[in-house]
């Protein structure tokens, strides 16, 4: 292989990934001065962020004007079961209305309150109505606001581009190494600094709301270099995803329809949720059905607790499910027919009307629909510096999904969007001033390139091999039953035994056909960073031996005081097997320890935090 | 519904191509990209297809099923009589690339030659109004998942080939969403009329019955834009008041354009 001949860009800064992460961090670096380029495996506008629905919070004020960011900041840490990043609670907290705002400013239009500001509803954990949205298609309309405004600023898109692996110069970051997905050419990228904003890896799972993109290449590639990740343990299942038919089995309901009135019954007819009601949140949870129906309207009562945090919700189906009061498919119900008229459910919830209507022949304006839990979010991802996203590679950082931190144990509904405002534009100006800052252009080492490039097409040129697809069906069905919502330390360990396995088996798979689009190849590469990324949660799900947040131990049940103090760390080992160091939490600034343990009575009086400094 | 199916699927690329049929088990619920998929998985690994969602949300899946554009996803088996065959082409309207996936750049091409968003200046307080009535029809615009089934459908771009003269129904949907949006302040009318072409279009209405998000396209974005470049350009007393006025007639508010501006650090 001669390199010299292999097309070759050179950029300051190369983003992997698209979504609201990739193009944030990108529209920055670019405003920066940087000389800054975008790969993503899809076309552009397609990512994962297109598909979000419920909105994105940030403490606006403007649907209740109690709201702030101490609020948020406390509801983000107490939904995350306090492993949260203090710092990057706080920022996103503080950061997020500024974010949003300015996404208006390029052409976003939310849906509006009666006075004609960005309107806001409640969603699980969130205090007050939070969540500016557009109906229940609030990633649309980000996604398309930050690519609309990206194409103008002068920054290159290289789309169907699939980043294989970094390079690196000494410990430093020297670009990456890529496939043109249609024509299966490869590509080398030298960059100065690279940002990785590739999402997660739901795809592990058989059902998941995730797309085919979600293989957790990011995670592996981070990995091979030698990154950190952290709290990978941490998976969550989304409480309500579609169960019938068996072919959209996982695609998601949001969270919305429950934020707009919606409640979960069982096949008796029973409101379950006020069974499982956890003591941290029983003292803002209504206790009972009419206390539930005065809110919002009744300052004095509390809110449903069809608004408990996911892993809370999730957990409760489940059981209800197991126990024998299930829908007829495996779910429960989720109402909203007979809670709200036909027009406002169509006009809050169109595209939920539509695809249960279209895919599953349901009218949910007249019947409940049936849901049950689907694999949904990483909340672990590649350890990083909260004000700066860089990871411990000098001049990778990660943003979005992809990167650990904000969401702790367990995210909050509306804190990913956020979240990729937020700390894109960090990345895009740390990784802006780690350029500024080197002395000179890192060189990637001889050998790194050619070793990826054999690797990717061993697939296609090897005689034989088992076919990708159907390898990737037995690792999802692996994870699902053994890695799935509730764990024991024995199903952990043969899950680890298994993978191994599939690890030397996935190796040796055979694509056929040419290098010319061909999603049998692609399915071969992207099933080494998914088996990759099962090892690791599998391996951090093991060692964690305590029941918190979206990881539940049955074998360890309630939180652990002495693991609350510490998050688990992976590192790629000599071996290529993950090593797990667990590491303890950074003290927090005496004010924001005090806002996240403080009622919401002392917090809003201003007996605590008043003297917390608003500026980040 | 179980059972089997029959697809009959182009494959090919540049160079040509051919219907393969393929039978494959299905079960009850399945759309159209469920039963290829399953071709894929198992017995055509390297069968070329787009696809994110599958829910109807992310409009890669876009692709002629029995002769007319539609999402993959959002076509269910049993549209169609369960003993024939279901033909699956890609789109015509763009350079095919392999089997179903097709080169759809131009779009990209053509939404990059559109003048950005250009806000007027914040209220007093920093916010910006909007009442939710003046925002519904841009909301409407906005609600467009960039499948292409449209630009696919439209006879000026898919049979008359004048890429060259008019930028299609989607472009004028997303050059509708900017001029009508209560905020927007820069001018395109000149190139709607000129450049993008909107003359070209002679209300067919294709477009429209086959957007998957029911833009009324051809009401609601092609005609008023139409009607704005008749009243700017040929309605004699408009004419008038603008040769008076300056420039141009109409809202007064719209300024010169520009790009927007650079994003401040956070
Ligand atoms: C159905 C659904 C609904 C949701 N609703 C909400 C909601 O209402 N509110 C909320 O806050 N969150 C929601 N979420 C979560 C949220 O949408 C995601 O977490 C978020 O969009 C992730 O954004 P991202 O920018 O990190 O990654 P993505 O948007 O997923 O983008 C990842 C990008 O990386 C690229 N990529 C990956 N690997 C490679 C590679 N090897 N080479 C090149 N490119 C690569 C992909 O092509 C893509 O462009 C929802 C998620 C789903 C699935
Ligand atoms: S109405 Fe106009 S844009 Fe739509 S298909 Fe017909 S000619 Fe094309
Ligand atoms: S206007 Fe409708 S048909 Fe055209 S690209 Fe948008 S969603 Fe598709
Ligand atoms: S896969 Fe997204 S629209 Fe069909």
């Amino acid at each position: 292989m001669d390199v010299s001949e292999i097309q070759t860009f050179e950029h300051d800064v190369l983003v992997i990934g698209a979504g609201g992460a990739g193009l944030r961090a990108a529209i920055e670096a670019k405003a920066q001065g940087m000389d800054t380029a975008v790969v993503c495996k899809s076309l552009l506008g397609k990512a994962h962020t297109v598909m979000a629905e419920g909105g994105m919070a940030a403490a606006l004020g403007n649907a209740d004007r109690r709201d702030n960011w101490k609020i948020h900041f406390r509801d983000t840490m107490r939904g995350g079961k306090f492993l949260n990043q203090w710092r990057m609670a706080e920022l996103h907290a503080k950061l997020a209305p500024a974010r949003v705002r300015e996404l208006e400013e390029w052409g976003a239009v939310f849906d509006r309150t009666p006075d004609g500001l960005i309107a806001q509803r409640n969603f699980g954990g969130h205090r007050y109505p939070r969540l500016a949205h557009v109906g229940d298609r609030t990633g649309l309309e980000m996604i398309r606001t930050l690519q609309d405004y990206a194409v103008h600023q002068g920054i290159t898109f290289h789309m169907e581009c699939t980043a294989l692996g970094l390079l690196k110069d000494g410990e430093r970051i020297a670009g990456a190494c890529g496939y043109w997905r249609e024509t299966g050419r490869l590509v080398v990228f030298r960059t100065k600094a690279v940002i990785l904003a590739t999402g997660g890896a739901g795809k592990a799972w058989r059902v998941t709301s995730n797309s085919w993109e979600y293989t957790g290449d990011g995670f592996a590639m981070a990995y091979e270099a030698g990154a950190e990740l952290m709290d990978m343990e941490f998976t969550q299942f989304h409480p309500t995803g579609m169960v019938w038919p068996p072919s959209v089995r996982g695609t998601l309901v949001t969270e919305g329809v429950r934020g707009e009135g919606g409640v979960l019954l069982n096949s008796r007819g029973e409101r379950f949720m006020f069974r499982y009601i956890p003591e941290r949140f029983a003292a803002e949870t209504a206790a009972t059905i009419e206390e539930a129906e005065r809110w919002p309207d009744d300052p004095q009562a509390r809110r449903p607790p069809e608004l408990l945090t996911r892993d809370v919700v999730a957990r409760a189906i489940r059981a209800e499910v197991k126990e024998g009061r299930g829908s007829p498919h495996g779910g429960v119900f989720l109402d909203i027919a007979s809670r709200r008229p036909a027009d406002y459910i169509r006009r809050k919830l169109p595209s939920m009307y539509h695809q249960f209507k279209e895919l599953a022949e349901v009218d949910i304006t007249r019947q409940p629909m049936e849901v049950g839990p689907t694999l949904h979010y990483f909340m672990g991802g590649v350890r990083v510096d909260p004000d700066t996203q860089m990871s411990n590679v000098p001049g990778l950082f990660a943003c979005g999904e992809c990167a650990a931190g904000l969401h702790g144990a367990n995210r909050l509904g509306g804190n990913s969007l956020s979240d990729l405002l937020v700390f894109g534009a960090l990345a895009g100006s740390g990784a802006a001033a780690y350029v500024r800052g080197l002395a000179a252009t890192p060189k990637p080492e001889p050998g790194q390139i050619e070793a990826i490039f054999r690797q990717a097409t061993s697939y296609l040129n090897r005689e034989s091999g088992e076919n990708p697809y159907l390898l990737h069906e037995e690792l999802q069905d692996l994870m699902q039953s053994l890695v799935g919502i509730v764990r024991t330390g024995e199903e952990l360990a043969q899950a680890i035994e298994r993978l191994q396995e599939l690890k030397q088996r996935a190796r040796n798979v055979k694509a056929h056909g040419s290098s010319q689009y061909n999603p049998g190849w692609h399915q071969a590469i992207s099933l080494q960073s998914l088996v990759t990324s099962a090892e690791i949660v599998a391996c951090a799900a093991l060692a964690r031996e305590e029941s918190r947040g979206a990881h539940t131990r049955l074998d360890f049940e309630g939180e652990r005081e002495e693991w609350g103090k510490v998050n688990l760390v992976v590192r790629r080992g000599a071996d290529g097997r993950p090593q797990i160091a667990r590491v303890e939490r950074p003290r927090p600034p005496r004010y924001l320890e005090e806002i996240a343990h403080a009622t919401i009575e002392d917090l809003e009086a201003g007996r605590v935090g008043a003297d917390a400094p608003d500026e980040v | 519904m179980g059972g089997e199916r029959t697809l009959r699927i182009w494959r090919g690329d540049a160079s040509g191509g051919q219907f393969v049929s393929y039978r494959t088990p299905v079960e009850e619920g399945m759309v159209v990209l469920d039963a290829i998929l399953r071709i894929q998985a198992e017995q055509a690994n390297d069968l070329a297809v787009r696809w994110n969602c599958k829910a109807g949300k992310c409009g890669s899946c876009s692709m002629e099923i029995e002769g007319r554009p539609r999402l993959a996803c959002m076509t269910r088996l049993n549209l169609y009589p369960p003993e024939a065959a279901i033909t699956v082409q890609p789109l015509k309207a763009f350079p095919v690339i392999k089997d179903l996936v097709t080169d759809v750049s131009w779009n990209y091409e053509q939404n990059r030659r559109i003048p950005p968003f250009q806000p007027g200046a914040r209220d007093p307080d920093g916010q910006y109004r909007m009442a939710q009535c003046d925002v519904d029809r841009v909301q409407e615009f906005r609600k467009c998942i960039e499948c292409f089934l449209c630009q696919d459908v439209c006879h000026i771009l898919r049979d008359r080939e004048r890429k060259d003269a008019f930028v299609g129904p989607r472009f004028m949907v997303r050059l509708a969403s900017l001029e009508m949006h209560p905020l927007d302040v820069a001018d395109r009318l000149p190139l709607i009329k000129e450049a993008f072409g909107v003359g070209l279009c002679n209300i067919t209405r294709c477009c429209t019955e086959v957007c998957p998000e029911h833009i009324q396209i051809t009401d609601n974005a092609i005609i008023p834009l139409k009607e704005r470049v008749v009243d700017r350009y040929y309605d004699p007393i408009q004419r008038l008041l603008g040769w008076l006025r300056g420039r141009r007639g109409g809202t007064a508010r719209k300024l010169p354009m520009s790009q927007g501006p650079a994003s401040a650090p956070a």
